[in-house]
């Protein structure tokens, strides 16, 4: 019989800079872990908002008219060249762009974490009560959310600001109006397969409680659904704020929200591209790491939630 | 015999609406899972339902447990009407009444530690210190086969067999009287089902408690019931304590049920009945006896008349026109 | 017992002769491991057996001990990536079929070997019906012949398969069956290539008793009249005993032993066999007081112990079966066993090396 030393083809050393090892490494790298994204999050979202105060290089509100339109420090051909000062460039009041980046970094963080905790919280309860109790209450609360669905989100948003007034506050709650639909029908789904469980019967007939059979028995298994939503969301929310800055619904000025900051720089798009460009980058950057690493954790967690 | 009752089921019917159309439900038909059917269970003994998928032994189940109300008849524990308790009353009956689910992988809730799971009855329905509780939990794993410092594990981290044994512990938390068991051992290997099976014939006579067996597999109704009953189309057909039904089949369902169970003995010579087509739908039962379209005895008043139910020997039931 | 009921008796009863011919699947050293992130699960582990023309062989052994793994590896569909064949000769008809091109096993699959699956419901496509999805199968195997043809021939082999009203059911939709029902459109499709070995990976564990006896009597009767090898894959004692002529008992991977069913039943050499045997209550015998369990579990695949698989749950363990997995010993009557104390036996002889 054969023995398993020569049964098994184990691979071969190969050196590092051999196509299957880079292979490999850009695997772990992007796939196992996602180092890649973890560090654009950090760099680009968390580490700013957390220390602008004392790491952004200048006030970000303070003007300084004879720096205007001062390019990025690399474009050194214009009639004014970049300083070392404003790394990323200065807009048209002369603001430093690198630290309005920075302070925007926090609202844009504050913004999505404050509207899917309190859109998270509203859709999930409500997912959970649809789900679990069924029948008209579920009926009730699944045509609510297909109407929300159904509505076209910057309109609404439009009109709610109308009404209210553009502040920090209005945009966290139009943001949370417009999320928590989203979380009721994905958690509904999930705990009507999950009431169907035979652990859902046993406390049933152990005496429990409804409202203990929902948070002792249902919600803890939502809750890797649950976090994956969020973080899959947080990229559209940041979006979203931006987006309804861009279109003056959301912060208002002069605070520096990345949405403004692209606004600001339209009309300057041929001659000071920087302006626009940059916070956009940055909005392009954390939406599409926030992306990578909800499918990652999606996987990680839970590979059935694939439709997420 | 009769004096020590301890579950009795009268007249007990289960129907479900068969429903047609999205918002506005129609009603176009019922399910008759089960059929005006009358048991009892005796203290400390087993009353096992054979049958096969679909008959209403599920259902029969979950109506003892309170998980469905009957469409009409009663079940009474000891003096109480099961279905009409409440507050203390009904906290009490929680604690009395417990079950075991077939399948062991999905009966625990996987984010709960093993000794939250198996407390709860108790937690929930008595005053109880979280000690206390406990150490009623350490006992339990220690009755089952388990250590108890198994207690803070999760139960991803047991096998099937030993969740079913905690499972086991889970139902006996509240001292009960009577414990439901749907399926027990169907999803486990064939080792680890005579682990569970000793384990359930200890547990009733170390506890003297009632067990209501749900269980396809006849060997098994064989060494754990006392009494059987044997079901076809939500009704009661045949029963008898186990001996007696095993020794001296009547009724025609049940001669082919016993027939085509097989044995673990490639000598046995048993006579084989096999049976024409497949179980009719539930919804829309034959006339008569339910059995008459596949029975190979039958008779003409068969498909017109509903058969009796008739005494035939000292505590054997049968419902059939040939007797 | 009225004479109705004894001509309904008699009507039914048939069982077949059976016909035992030469060698047709010799499986040998066998091995199907899966590279997964736990490690090397060994889930077939050095397997020998043959197969006759028209015997039944059983294969039996507890949930997650190699026994699908094993079938889909006769078949060549062990999942890939995760799974490769590391060793062995699997001999169809004389021919090396794990020397074949992938892309000439087809001519393979369903002519020459088959397999019915647990589950009907992976076998058939939900939104094709029955018939279009016989011919389709058909079509493989008689490809000359004509749409028409090949619809009276699925037909003929519903009929063959004890499908009540073919022509009617061939229009019908997979959900508009039942269990049983679907199982032998299943076993249509698989007999309809005229297979010579037929796999049956627990066909009918899904299926109610009842439903069940009328399955198992349709093989028997499919297997007198086309003379096809069945290799039977259970848990179910039961059905061992009824329906075939040998069994193998897989344990960890391993055949730990194999032989005629009445030997294997009545007289077991494996310490493992013996326990199995013993913990299978039987609804023939009045209350015993206690039944036989083995205690504990078996070891998982991918860390399995250097010597005997059983070690652990085994009541006769020595020194020596912990530290060396045990040889195969076989008597005269082509019964064989791995285990430790048939060494030395008179009428048993060792047969391979010790260690896997
Ligand atoms: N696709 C796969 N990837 C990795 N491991 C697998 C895969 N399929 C099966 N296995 C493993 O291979 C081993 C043998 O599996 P197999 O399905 O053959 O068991 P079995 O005896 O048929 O069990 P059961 O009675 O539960 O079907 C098991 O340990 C199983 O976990
Ligand atoms: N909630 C339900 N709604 C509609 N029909 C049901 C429901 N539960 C069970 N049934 C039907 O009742 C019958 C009996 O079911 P059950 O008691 O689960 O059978 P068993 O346990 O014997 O397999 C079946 O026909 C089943 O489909
Ligand atoms: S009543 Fe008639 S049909 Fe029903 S079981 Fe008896 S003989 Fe058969
Ligand atoms: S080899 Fe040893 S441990 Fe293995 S079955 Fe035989 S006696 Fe038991
Ligand atoms: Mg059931
Ligand atoms: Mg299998």
């Amino acid at each position: 019989m054969a023995t398993e030393g020569t049964v098994l083809q184990l691979p071969q050393r190969l050196p590092w800079y051999s196509v299957a090892r880079l292979r490999h490494l850009t695997n772990l790298i992007f796939k196992e872990y996602p180092v890649v994204w973890l560090t654009i999050l950090f760099l680009v979202l968390i580490f700013p908002a957390l220390t602008a105060d004392f790491t952004a290089p200048h006030d970000p509100l303070k003007q300084q008219l004879s720096k205007r339109l001062t390019p990025p420090v690399w474009d050194q051909t214009g009639d004014k060249p970049g300083t070392w000062s404003n790394i990323l460039g200065t807009d048209k009041q002369g603001r430093d762009i690198l630290s309005r980046i920075m302070h925007g970094s926090r609202i844009s963080l504050m913004v999505s974490l404050s509207a899917l905790a309190i859109g998270g919280t509203i859709g999930t309860t409500l997912g959970l009560v649809s789900g679990y109790f069924g029948r008209w209450v579920d009926h009730l609360i699944m045509r609510v959310v297909d109407t929300f669905l159904a509505l076209p989100l910057i309109l609404m948003a439009l009109v709610i600001v109308a009404v209210f007034g553009p502040s920090f506050y209005t945009a966290i709650g139009v943001i949370s109006v417009l999320l928590w639909s989203r979380y009721t029908r994905q958690i509904r789904a999930e705990v009507l397969s999950i009431k169907a469980l035979d652990f859902v019967a046993r406390a049933r007939v152990a005496g429990c409680s409804n409202l203990r059979i929902i948070v002792k028995h249902v919600f803890p298994n939502v809750v890797n659904t649950l976090i994956v939503l969020a973080t899959l969301q947080v990229g559209t929310v940041i979006l979203l704020e931006a987006t309804l800055s861009f279109l003056g619904a959301g912060i208002p000025r002069p605070n520096p929200a990345w949405g403004v900051m692209v606004a600001d720089g339209r009309d300057h798009i041929a001659s000071a591209w920087w302006i626009a460009v940059m916070p956009g980058l940055a909005i392009m950057f954390v939406v599409l790491s926030m992306n990578m690493m909800g499918d990652w954790l999606r996987d990680k967690l839970d590979p059935k939630l694939r439709q997420v | 015999m009769e004096q020590d009752v301890l579950l009795q089921a009268t007249d007990l019917t289960k129907y479900f609406p068969v429903t047609k159309g999205l918002v506005l439900q129609k009603i176009i038909g019922w399910v008759q899972a089960v059929d005006h059917i009358n048991f009892t269970i005796r203290r400390g003994q087993t009353l096992a339902l054979v049958g096969e998928s679909g008959c209403g032994k599920t259902t029969t189940a979950k109506l003892i447990l309170r998980l469905e109300r009957p469409t009409t008849g009663q079940i009474t524990l000891e003096t109480a009407d099961v279905h009409n308790l409440e507050g203390e009353e009904l906290k009490q009956y929680h604690t009395d009444v417990s079950a075991v689910f077939q399948d062991p992988w999905s009966s625990l809730s996987p984010r709960m530690r093993v000794r939250d799971i198996i407390s709860e009855a108790l937690v929930v329905n008595q005053k109880v210190t979280t000690k206390e509780a406990y150490d009623r939990v350490d006992y339990l794993l220690e009755s089952v086969g388990l250590r108890a410092q198994q207690a803070t594990l999760y139960p991803h981290e047991f096998s099937g067999g030993q969740r079913q044994r905690l499972a086991v512990a889970s139902a006996l938390v509240g001292n009960p009287k009577l414990i439901c068991l749907d399926e027990p051992v169907s999803a486990l290997d064939v080792s680890i089902q005579a682990q569970i099976m000793n384990l359930l014939k200890d547990l009733q006579d170390q506890f003297n408690v009632g067990y209501l067996l749900v269980a396809h597999n006849l060997a098994t109704v064989r060494y754990l019931a006392h009494e059987v009953a044997v079901m076809y189309l939500g009704e009661i057909v045949e029963q008898a304590e186990t001996d007696e039904l095993y020794d001296n089949t009547l009724h025609p369902y049940t001669k082919a049920l016993f027939s085509a169970a097989l044995t673990a003995n490639p000598d046995s010579q048993r006579e084989e009945i096999i049976l024409r087509g497949e179980v009719p739908s539930p919804i829309n039962p034959p006339s008569g006896c339910r059995f008459h379209v596949r029975c190979p005895y039958a008779m003409d008043i068969c498909s017109q008349e509903i058969p009796e139910r008739k005494e035939l020997a000292p505590g054997h039931f049968v419902s059939c026109h040939l007797y | 017992m009225t004479s109705q009921a004894d001509n309904y008796q008699a009507e039914n009863y048939y069982e077949p002769e059976k016909n035992i011919g030469e060698v047709v699947l010799d499986v040998r050293d066998l091995r199907t491991y899966l590279y997964t992130r736990w490690g090397i699960t060994k889930a077939v582990d050095g397997l020998n057996f043959q197969v006759r023309a028209g015997e039944t062989l059983g294969i039996v052994g507890e949930s997650g001990c190699g026994k699908s793994m094993t079938a889909l590896t006769l078949l060549r569909l062990a999942p890939k990536p995760a799974a490769r064949i590391v060793s062995g000769e699997i001999f169809l008809d004389g021919e090396n079929i794990l020397e074949r091109p992938e892309n000439e096993m087809r001519f393979v699959r369903g002519q020459k070997i088959s397999m019915i699956l647990q589950d009907p419901m992976t076998s058939l496509n939900p939104v094709f019906t029955i018939g279009n999805q016989m011919v389709e199968a058909l079509g493989m195997y008689y490809q000359e012949e004509q749409q028409r043809g090949l619809r009276d021939r699925a037909v003929d082999i519903l009929r063959r398969m004890g499908v009540a009203a073919p022509e009617r059911r061939v229009m019908d939709f997979p959900h508009q069956m039942s269990g049983g029902m679907k199982q032998r459109v299943v076993g249509a499709m698989a007999i309809a290539g005229t297979p010579r070995v037929l796999i049956c990976d627990e066909p009918t564990t899904a299926l109610d008793v009842t439903i069940q006896a009328q399955y198992l009597r349709l093989l028997k009767q499919v297997q007198a009249e086309s003379g096809v090898s069945i290799i039977f894959i259970t848990h179910d004692m039961g059905v061992v005993a009824k329906m075939c002529d040998r069994a193998l008992v897989m344990y960890a991977g391993r055949v730990v032993e194999q032989g005629d069913i009445r030997t294997l039943f009545k007289n077991p050499s494996h310490p493992y066999t013996k326990a199995l045997m013993a913990s299978v209550p039987s609804m023939e015998e009045k209350h015993v007081d206690k039944l036989y369990s083995i205690e504990g579990q078996p070891p998982a695949l991918f860390d399995l112990p250097v010597g005997c698989r059983f070690a652990n749950r085994c009541e006769f363990v020595t020194d020596k079966c912990i530290e060396t997995y045990p040889p195969s010993f076989a008597n005269e009557q082509g019964h064989s066993a791995d285990c430790w104390l048939l060494e030395g036996q008179s009428e048993w002889r060792q047969v391979t090396e010790a260690g896997v």
